[in-house]
């Protein structure tokens, strides 16, 4: 049961994330990423993470996925790109042969060192995954506990994020150099007729 | 062993094709919105990794460390994409390979 589990959603992922690099749209891609995402979830579950898992799909699936389609409908990048034309000579045998050595590398390393690495120790405690607390209630208290100042870093960091993007979206008012001058053309030939007359506004 | 039974060594085999898979379409595709979804890829590999090595070492440890790799992969998808939101605003359907600015 657990191996036909298994057996599935690695199918399921793997085809996913190959469909994120083969997909000329990149909206196929977003939708191929959710599958693999999803996978991923299934196995959180199969490792009793049901906390993790709820979060992946909430955050993953649902959030950054989201804003992916968000930023494609935005731009308007939805032009499949020409997979068939190779703008450096040689990359893609270049780099599906530095993946294959990097599987290969990777590969070795579990090989050699899954045993000796998960045979080494078991926990006890209050970060045993075998008491009685539940999944969500363990990881809260770790959280919070030991991992308390890295909590509030994150918080600072998510702080610099938001502020980071807003920075770097913000419209200017006035343009102030050639390519923001091609900027405010841009938006007049989107804007439609009423563009100049609102843009003298906010010039003045 | 896991607690499903199921030995960590096919979850670690799983979690290494992933990231090579990933790391292949960062390489390879040259739209930026597709090279951080294969970014993504790559953080769901480790997860994974450190899920079923988490449960292998009977540790909770592993189930934190993927908290903070969704955390900070969301922030790092907020700014990549307010990033691209303000290179196609400046050149549009702007690929990597025409953001050549830093080339010496």
């Amino acid at each position: 049961m657990v191996e036909t589990v298994f057996a599935v959603s690695a199918v399921l992922i793997l085809a996913g994330a190959v469909g994120v690099v083969v997909f000329r749209n990149p909206v196929h891609a977003a939708l191929s990423l959710v599958l693999t995402l999803l996978g991923v979830a299934v196995l959180f579950v199969l490792n009793d993470a049901h906390f993790l898992a709820a979060v992946q799909v909430v955050v993953y699936a649902g959030a950054i996925v989201i804003l992916f389609l968000f930023v494609i409908m935005l731009l308007g990048v939805d032009t499949a790109e020409k997979l068939r034309v190779e703008p450096i000579a040689g990359q893609r045998p270049l780099a599906v042969v530095v993946g294959a050595a990097l599987a290969a590398l990777l590969g070795t390393v579990v090989i050699i060192g899954a045993d000796v690495l998960t045979g080494l120790r078991r926990s006890a405690g209050e970060r045993a995954l075998d008491g009685s607390a539940s999944d969500i209630e363990r990881i809260g208290r770790v959280l919070f506990g030991e991992f308390a100042f890295a909590v509030e870093v994150t918080a600072a960091l998510l702080t610099v994020a938001v502020v980071g993007a807003v920075v770097l979206t913000r419209r200017t008012s006035r343009p102030r150099s050639a390519a923001a001058a091609a900027d405010a053309s841009l938006q007049d030939s989107d804007a439609g007729p009423d563009a100049p007359s609102t843009d003298a506004g906010r010039g003045q | 062993m896991g607690p499903a039974g199921l030995s960590v060594g096919w979850y670690l085999a799983l979690a290494v094709a992933l990231f090579a898979v990933g790391g292949v379409g960062l390489l390879v595709r040259r739209n930026p919105l597709v090279m951080f979804m294969c970014v993504e890829l790559m953080l769901n590999a480790v997860n994974v990794a450190f899920v079923a090595l988490g449960a292998g070492l009977n540790d909770v440890g592993g189930q934190i460390a993927v908290f903070f790799v969704l955390v900070v992969a969301a922030t790092e998808v907020v700014i990549g994409l307010a990033l691209v939101v303000a290179i196609n605003r400046r050149r549009a359907g702007a690929t990597a390979d025409d953001l050549t600015t830093l080339k010496g």
